[in-house]
């Protein structure tokens, strides 16, 4: 049957009926990607895929969203992507060590506010500058707050070594500290995230940014509030990568101190939706999964290919030199990020006869936020 | 389109290619006689500079034991390496990657290499029971292996390193006695690890009543004419400077400028490389630094690798000039703790490839005394070493070296040890502070009962 009959026969029995079964059929590969994710993986997966593989890739993932979200979706440019995820981390951290009877996913949270509260101060120079003097002045959060959790030792409760570590993890008695349930823990945070996210995208609120974005002038001419928009994008990403932190320090590591959210990963997160894909939810798991992941493959591979036989330093070399040209390459293909590329591919592939309109809706990422 | 199919199937085809490597590399059979012994190395990224004598130093060892002793009790050992660029994501991956064992060998110890892979394996190491040995860095309240199983900071801490600083001070006034009155500055990278010796010192100060200065210096450290500036103010006695990297060069360029004079500044543990005093040119000579790690190539057993591995080609060191360097014989001491640990567990579980449950026992029942280093060519090179359940520390000492402009030369009575019994309780307290916020119950400690 051919699918104009499909949808013909459809429009005679209901209206509505058609687009139901679009939208199923659209949400099939996400809805098999979940069941896969929290079904199979935790049956099948081993230590090894959830501490070094899964846990980090989605938590950057993670993080790669609170950034898009404000540099992607509202065009505020912010290196302070560290010094929100350290936020999150600490707050979460001292919310769990001083308010024990607060449940973990609460504090996390809570944990998540607070470095919302402090992106809205950190984004306060946004509303009179942008592009890379809004840059300029996010790194100034970013060096400050790192310095003020290593330098007050009330933060990480005058640890010898100004470092924070996990409390027992557990949600409702059930404890959460082996591998699988960090990974669930993370999973369920991330998905969760993710899909406030997307609806938040296409809401007035996710539209505004993206006006702002566009053009913040013509944005207020038609009476978008730019203060506020400015200001709610900062609030939101700021408390994603607070709670991607907070998973960081406890779901992932265990222990960590402030270095371990340095300018560096506020870098890495930066290239993560860049090779992504700005302005994509997808587009950070892709970015995330190639800045974080493609490492590590490359150096599993090149171990069993010259293990041994190459000196082990010139390999480690080569690895990142194969890493930086792989970037490149794709940054020359597809400047708009993997995201685009993945979504052409799929477009492509799909039978021409139920292509349907064209799903590039999505507002022109042209990425200029500069 | 048809390019994208290509290259789907391009893609394809390489994974394959991948995947077949992975597959068709076969498990050597008698490898299970044999020790395995993972080794997480850092060779590019900021440190590569430190890494590469110092896992020469490990790499060269390992070949000793198994080219010329043929092994621990018969027990080869063998190994792979596994990148971590001194960054704590890769470091934790290798750590996964490797942990599980290899060939049906377990892993009996794991160095770990960089305090923020160490502070994130703290606890999975327990999970896994797999011993980590961290000499000179990682949590200091891990000398209390009732609270911290699987952590062992042997040797030398921060807080011993500080102490052992302070006695060196000491021993040039003439008696602890002399040190009241004393200012003593510490100059120090502003972070976590800078940071840890400040809780010591302030002990110290207290006790021996000189004055404790603490200067902190911002990473990364390339400009520091306000700090010693401060110092040219304060004229203080001594200046303990505990640095990281392009910091130590810089103080020490920095001191002769504002005209300190740079043999009364003592280099802490990495800050008394030669890496860090040769960038400083002339101006370094004299330059002091205390370290567990002695430089030089004139040990026992140094003088055997040369003649069996290095003179036959087989070290894994590109340059040779580093051979008996600071990192080279840190490398080397590793090695000879985790070897020797293998071997007591050996003796109590039988002449076989160990676990990590097997390891501790065999680290915390180490008793590397004068005679045993003499057996081995350490004398000199190690300090006498015993470990328990409730000290995973052991040594605490450290010798003074001297830069002449060329090398390091030892100027210190000895190892000059640590006032560890006054520090321990201070240590045992935090720990309990620690098991308390953490909820873990101590084990207990055979020895005490």
């Amino acid at each position: 049957m051919s699918s104009a009959e499909t949808e013909a026969a459809a429009d005679f029995v209901a209206p509505g009926a058609a687009r139901d079964w679009r939208g199923l059929r659209r949400a099939l590969p996400l809805g098999l990607l979940l069941a896969v994710a929290f079904v199979i993986v935790p049956l099948a997966g081993t230590d090894y895929w959830f501490n070094a593989i899964l846990i980090p890739f989605l938590i950057m993932a993670l993080a790669g969203l609170g950034l898009n979200l404000l540099m992607g979706y509202a065009g505020q440019a912010s290196l302070g992507t560290g010094a929100f995820m350290a936020t999150g981390a600490y707050a979460t951290y001292n919310l769990l060590l001083r308010l024990p009877d607060i449940p973990l996913p609460i504090s996390l949270v809570l944990g998540g506010l607070i470095a919302g509260a402090v992106g809205v101060v950190v984004g306060l120079p946004s509303l009179r500058i942008k592009g890379f003097y809004l840059l300029a002045s996010t790194l100034a959060a970013q060096f400050l707050l790192e310095w003020i959790f290593n330098q007050y030792g009330w933060f990480s409760n005058y640890s010898t070594s100004s470092s924070i570590s996990a409390p027992k993890l557990a949600i409702l008695g059930q404890d959460l500290s082996s591998p699988v349930g960090r990974y669930l823990m993370t999973l369920t945070a991330v998905v969760a995230i993710a899909a406030v996210a997307a609806r938040l995208v296409k809401s007035q609120t996710g539209r505004a940014w993206s006006a702002v974005r566009d053009m913040d002038t013509a944005a207020a001419v038609i009476g978008v509030p730019v203060a506020r928009s400015k200001l709610s994008a900062f609030f939101v990403g700021a408390a994603v990568c607070g709670v991607a932190g907070a998973l960081w320090a406890f779901a992932y590591l265990g222990t960590v101190d402030a270095r371990s959210f340095g300018l560096d990963r506020s870098f890495q997160v930066m290239f993560i939706i860049i090779v992504g894909g700005m302005g994509s939810i997808a587009g950070n798991f892709i970015g995330s999964a190639f800045i974080v992941l493609l490492p590590i493959l490359l150096s599993q591979v090149s171990d069993r290919l010259f293990g041994g036989t190459v000196d082990a330093g010139q390999l480690a070399n080569l690895q990142r030199i194969a890493f930086g040209a792989l970037i490149i390459w794709f940054l020359i293909k597809e400047p708009a990020g993997l995201a685009a590329l993945a979504e052409r591919g799929w477009r492509r592939l799909r039978p021409s006869g139920t292509a349907g309109p064209e799903r590039g809706s999505r507002p022109g990422n042209t990425g200029k936020i500069f | 389109m048809n390019i994208l199919r290509q290259r789907i199937r391009r893609a394809a085809a390489l994974f394959a290619v991948a995947a077949g490597v992975g597959a068709a590399l076969p498990a050597a059979a008698d490898d299970a006689k044999q020790q395995y012994f993972p080794l997480a190395t850092f060779r590019v990224g900021a440190y590569a500079s430190s890494g590469i004598p110092v896992w020469a130093g490990t790499i060269d060892y390992l070949r000793y034991i198994n080219e010329v002793e043929g092994g621990i009790n018969g027990v080869k050992l063998f190994w792979d390496e596994c990148e971590t660029e001194w960054a704590v994501e890769k470091g934790v991956e290798c750590y996964e990657r490797v942990k599980g064992g290899k060939n049906g060998s377990p892993v009996p110890i794991f160095l770990p290499h960089g305090d923020p892979i160490t502070k994130a394996l703290t606890e999975k190491s327990v999970a896994d029971k797999i011993p980590l040995v961290t000499i000179a860095h990682g949590r200091t309240e891990a000398i209390d292996g009732r609270v911290f199983p699987y952590s062992f900071p042997a040797v030398f801490t921060f807080w011993s390193e500080a102490s052992s600083a302070i006695n060196f001070i000491a021993e040039r006034a003439g008696g602890k006695d002399k040190l009241k009155g004393l200012k003593i500055a510490t100059v120090y990278h502003d972070s976590p690890y800078g940071k840890e010796t400040q809780t010591p010192l302030a002990l110290l100060a207290k006790t021996y009543g000189f004055e404790d200065i603490q200067i902190p210096v911002p990473h990364p450290g390339n400009d520091q004419s306000a700090q010693w500036a401060r110092i040219r103010q304060l004229k203080p006695d001594w200046v303990f400077l505990r640095g990281w990297g392009v910091m130590t060069p810089v103080a020490i360029k920095t001191a002769a400028k504002v005209g300190f004079p740079v043999d009364r500044i003592i280099g802490g543990v990495w800050s008394g490389s030669e890496e860090d005093v040769r960038p400083a040119g002339k101006v370094g000579k004299g330059y002091l630094a205390i370290t567990p790690f002695p430089a030089g190539a004139d040990f026992e057993i140094l003088k055997k690798i040369k003649e069996h591995i290095v003179d036959k080609g087989k070290s894994d060191l590109k340059d040779l000039k580093s051979f008996g360097s600071v990192y080279y014989n840190s490398g080397v001491n590793e090695a000879i703790i985790a070897v020797e640990a293998i071997r007591t567990a050996q003796k109590k579980f039988g002449a076989r490839p160990i676990n990590g449950e097997e390891g501790q026992w065999g680290l915390e029942n180490l008793n590397l005394d004068d005679a045993r280093l003499k057996e081995i060519g350490a004398y000199g090179l190690q300090q006498p070493l015993k470990l328990s359940v409730r000290d995973h520390e052991g040594g605490g000492a450290g010798k003074v070296l001297q830069w002449d402009g060329e090398a390091w030369a030892i100027v210190s009575d000895g190892w000059v040890k640590s006032d560890r019994e006054l520090l321990l309780p201070l240590i045992y307290e935090r720990a309990a502070a620690y098991a308390k916020e953490k909820r873990i119950t101590p084990r207990p400690d055979p020895t005490s009962n």
